[in-house]
């Protein structure tokens, strides 16, 4: 299969992002505002704007390969709300003050990056730059023309409109983000945003309360709030690298194991991994959620387990060519070993029913059987098909693949899945 | 209540007994006082039962630690009265029954009354004020004491009660180097309690959802990871479907691989590593024909190549899982010989790798203790014997020395069910009765 071109929307925003960066920090810095310069305001400016780098450099990755830095967005939300440095001392920072200090601290932390030699997507800065512009947009403007709110106990209006501001930024990071993730990934947009706030919701929600949080508490203890308030979210950093470790070794494993039926001679080697490409970009077609579309990878990695039962390999391990009954013995075996393992029933059940026609004859179509499985059962039928075909018939392999799932199609194979599969494959060059 | 042994119900009975006296008190005097501090009661209060109800299936530090801090910043708040009353709140839990509500209700009572006695009389005071710094966080120091000892006392007693176990092992279980976050937890308390009185109520929530996430995101590691073992073990027995004679196999070779590795000494995280590699050492073997793999009586030189190309299958398999990258050697070099004259490499003495060593006496263990198809098994006395014999030359002096005192430690038997002689858990702890589960025992609570 062609490798998927580098989506040229990806790439336009990638060098966008950079030029915004590089010149918003240049101008900002020679255009540094009188509020930066006071005796109150540098060392404040100062200090979130390590705060920021350092919790950039911290970053994390979430499963689904997304770049997350709870800390320095914290910083960051905490120095666009900001409203005095102690008891008395006001703060008097523009939105653009507060973009230079983000900016200066990201472009840190970018270029250490660099130097370690660590793969940095500037998209996702410059997504998390634009939640906070946005904070700082509706945040400093407001505090402007509310003087009263500067000084004294803060009272529900602040908070309520420092919360607002912050959901605010919160939904224009994840909107951009999804827009370049849905181009990267070729997804649909809406569900790729949808995706996108799931994923981001709890930490989100966590990064946004420590971030108003340092904002109301630097008034009252100074600056070392900055430190003493960040170990919660220290915290909740940490439970999710953990979470994001077990998370990627146990795809790992599943992808690994997946091969046990390529090693033992069942399938053709690379079977399992290409189905489910193939499943999952089609599942992405069909809007599918985040968990769904991991159970989908790992039905589709693990289809033909229930082979392991046969003594006699089939040939080239094409379901294709056996009795349905005895396909279904085997989708039967292969959802019993997923079942066994006591926390995949989903799983189990999707392989349980990729062998099932999608409707049988004179019948309407099988509700019974499962998106799922529909997907994983087309997937696997082309990628026989054009395996055992690829040889005599070279590049037309695919051509004839598909018009062969065609003919079974409305009984055996679901059309929808076709058509989107189609558009899949047509993406991919294969056609 | 009554399917408890006579003596805990009493225990559990006093404790009530004590938590009704302690509110009884506190309400008279809160009352009396007038409602100065009624909002600010009620507010943590919420709090208290807000984080109680959507506790998370998995027991864990952190459901303890958003407890205490709210507890403690009601102590330093409102004094002991009014701590007490917020205690109720703790009780309040959808996964507990009715007899543990009420005793972990009662218990958080008896223990925030008792740390609030201690903070008013090392502050002076009841409640936080503008007293010295160096007083104040004595006195959060000593609640933060007070509550840990009247909290884990009262819920080892109960447990000890209930399980016949004795008290100071059950008390002894829950100490680690953890209890000393619970001073770091008592000044998150403190701070919270400042921040309270000067911005309200929403500071605490916004000071609370981080821990609040983090206890969600440890929830799902924690279910993740106890899934992954059952996962890896189910596809391993798929894989074992192939030959009637080595199944089980590879979670025996697990189990004794685990059983060296901490006899050995090794840190926990290295020893679930070792303990995956051993269940996963043989999975190249699917790349071997059956037939030669069964087959009964001298191998020729082509069949046994065959056979020694498994253990670089199942290196190549598994290579791309990152967490097993230190025990990919154990499973490469898992058939050679500590004098040389093992497979793929031919290694000997140092240039085994650890994680090799520990798998090759594991694996040699277990084959001979169960049958194979070309011989009976050997019982465990026999199979030592034969290691001790072969104890430097095919294998490490050191595992075998392992594997021996771990076997008279535990004891051996091939089947799981009866594995440690009492009941224990899958990491070899012992299991035992508590009002919420065995974990919580280990964080020192009981709710």
């Amino acid at each position: 299969m062609a490798k998927a071109a580098e989506p040229v929307l990806f790439r336009r925003l990638l060098i966008g992002s950079t030029l915004l960066l590089a010149v918003l920090a240049v101008a900002s810095s020679v255009s540094a505002g009188p509020a930066l310069r006071s005796d109150v305001g540098r060392p404040a400016a100062v200090a979130f704007c390590l705060l920021i780098a350092a919790g950039e450099l911290l970053r994390l990755n979430l499963p689904g390969d997304r770049d997350a830095s709870p800390i320095g967005g914290a910083a960051a939300l905490g120095y666009a709300l900001l409203i005095r440095f102690d008891a008395d001392d006001v703060a008097r920072h523009t939105a653009i003050d507060v973009a230079t200090v983000v900016v200066v601290g990201c472009a840190a932390s970018v270029v250490i990056h660099l130097l370690l030699q660590r793969d940095t997507r500037l998209v996702d800065v410059a997504s998390r730059l634009l939640g906070v512009a946005t904070v700082a947009l509706i945040f400093r403007p407001w505090l402007d023309s509310h003087p009263e709110e500067l000084l004294g106990r803060p009272s529900t209006t602040l908070i309520a409109v420092m919360v607002l501001a912050a959901l605010a930024g919160g939904a224009v990071t994840n909107i951009v983000s999804a827009a370049v993730r849905a181009s990267r990934l070729r997804a649909p947009y809406l569900a790729t945003l949808r995706n996108e706030v799931q994923a981001q919701s709890g930490l989100g929600a966590a990064m946004a309360s420590t971030g108003i949080l340092l904002a109301l508490s630097v008034p009252k203890f100074g600056l070392w709030a900055l430190l003493v308030f960040m170990v919660p979210l220290l915290v909740t950093q940490f439970s999710f690298r953990r979470y994001a470790s077990i998370s990627a070794t146990y795809r790992q494993t599943i992808r690994a194991l997946s091969r046990v039926t390529e090693v033992s001679g069942h399938v053709e080697a690379g079977h399992s991994r290409r189905v489910m490409n193939l499943s999952v970009a089609v599942g992405r077609e069909f809007g599918m959620t985040e968990s769904e579309l991991l159970d989908l990878e790992y039905a589709a990695l693990m289809h033909d387990i229930g082979q392991l039962s046969l003594t006699d390999p089939i040939p080239r391990g094409s379901t294709l060519t056996v009795a349905p009954s005895e396909r279904r013995r085997i989708a039967e075996q292969g959802a019993e070993v997923i079942r066994s393992t006591g926390s995949m029933a989903r799983v189990a059940h999707i392989v349980a029913c990729q062998a099932n026609a999608y409707r049988k004859m004179r019948e309407t179509a099988d509700v019974e059987v499962p998106l799922p499985s529909r997907i994983v059962k087309t997937a696997s039928a082309y990628d026989d098909l054009v395996t055992a075909s690829r040889e005599d018939r070279g590049s037309r392999a695919a051509w004839d693949a598909l018009e062969r799932l065609r003919i079974g199609m409305a009984y055996e194979y679901d059309p929808r899945v076709i058509e989107a599969l189609t558009k899949v494959l047509t993406r991919n060059g294969d056609l | 209540m009554w399917e408890l042994p006579p003596l805990a119900r009493a225990f559990v009975g006093a404790v009530v007994l004590g938590a009704a006296v302690i509110l009884a008190y506190s309400i008279g005097t809160v009352s009396a006082d007038g409602s100065s501090d009624l909002a600010e009661l009620i507010g943590l209060f919420v709090l208290m039962v807000t984080v109680s109800v959507y506790r998370t299936k998995t027991a864990d530090g952190l459901s303890v630690s958003v407890g205490f801090i709210i507890l403690l910043a009601a102590i330093a708040l409102l004094g002991p009265q009014g701590a007490s009353l917020v205690a109720v709140g703790a009780g309040v839990s959808s996964k507990h029954t009715a007899v543990q509500r009420v005793f972990n209700g009662a218990m958080f009572v008896v223990a925030s009354f008792g740390a609030g006695l201690g903070w008013a009389v090392t502050l002076g005071e009841q409640r936080l004020g503008d007293q010295p710094v160096g007083r104040i966080l004595s006195a959060t120091a000593v609640a933060t004491v007070v509550f840990y000892l009247l909290n884990t006392s009262l819920v080892a007693g109960v447990v000890s009660l209930v399980s016949g176990l004795a008290y100071r092992r059950v008390w002894a279980g829950g100490l680690s180097w953890l209890t000393l976050s619970y001073l770091g937890y008592g000044v998150f308390g403190l701070l919270m309690a400042e921040m309270y009185r000067s911005v309200g109520v929403a500071s605490a929530v916004f000071l609370l959802a981080p821990l609040l996430v983090a206890r969600r995101a440890f929830a799902n590691y924690a279910e993740l990871r106890n899934a992954y073992d059952g996962t890896v073990a189910a596809l391993v027995q798929a894989v074992e479907m192939k030959d009637y004679y080595t199944r089980g196999h590879s979670e025996r070779v697990a189990r004794v691989t685990e059983m060296i590795a901490r006899e050995w000494g090794m840190r926990e995280d290295r020893v679930q590593v070792i303990k995956i590699a051993g269940m996963l050492h043989d999975v190249g073997k699917l790349g071997v024909p059956t037939r030669v793999l069964q087959k009964q009586g001298k191998l020729s030189q082509l069949e046994f190549e065959a056979i020694k190309i498994h253990p670089l299958r199942g290196y190549e398999m598994l290579s791309e899982i990152e967490f097993l990258s230190e025990a990919l050697s154990g499973v490469y070099h898992h058939h050679e010989r500590m004098d040389g004259r093992g497979y793929p490499l031919g290694l000997a003495g140092d240039e085994v790798p650890e994680f090799a060593r520990i798998i090759m006496t594991a694996d040699a263990f277990d084959s001979m203790t169960s049958t194979r198809s070309y011989r009976e098994a050997k019982s465990v006395e026999a199979a030592i014997a034969e290691l001790r014999r072969c104890q430097g030359g095919q294998f490490d002096v050191v595992a075998v020395d392992c594997l021996v005192a771990a076997v008279n430690k535990h004891g051996w038997a091939p089947h799981p069910e009866p594995f440690f002689g009492e009941k224990v858990d899958r990491d070899g702890r012992p299991i035992v009765w508590t009002p919420g589960s065995a974990e919580e025992v280990g964080h020192g609570q009981g709710g």
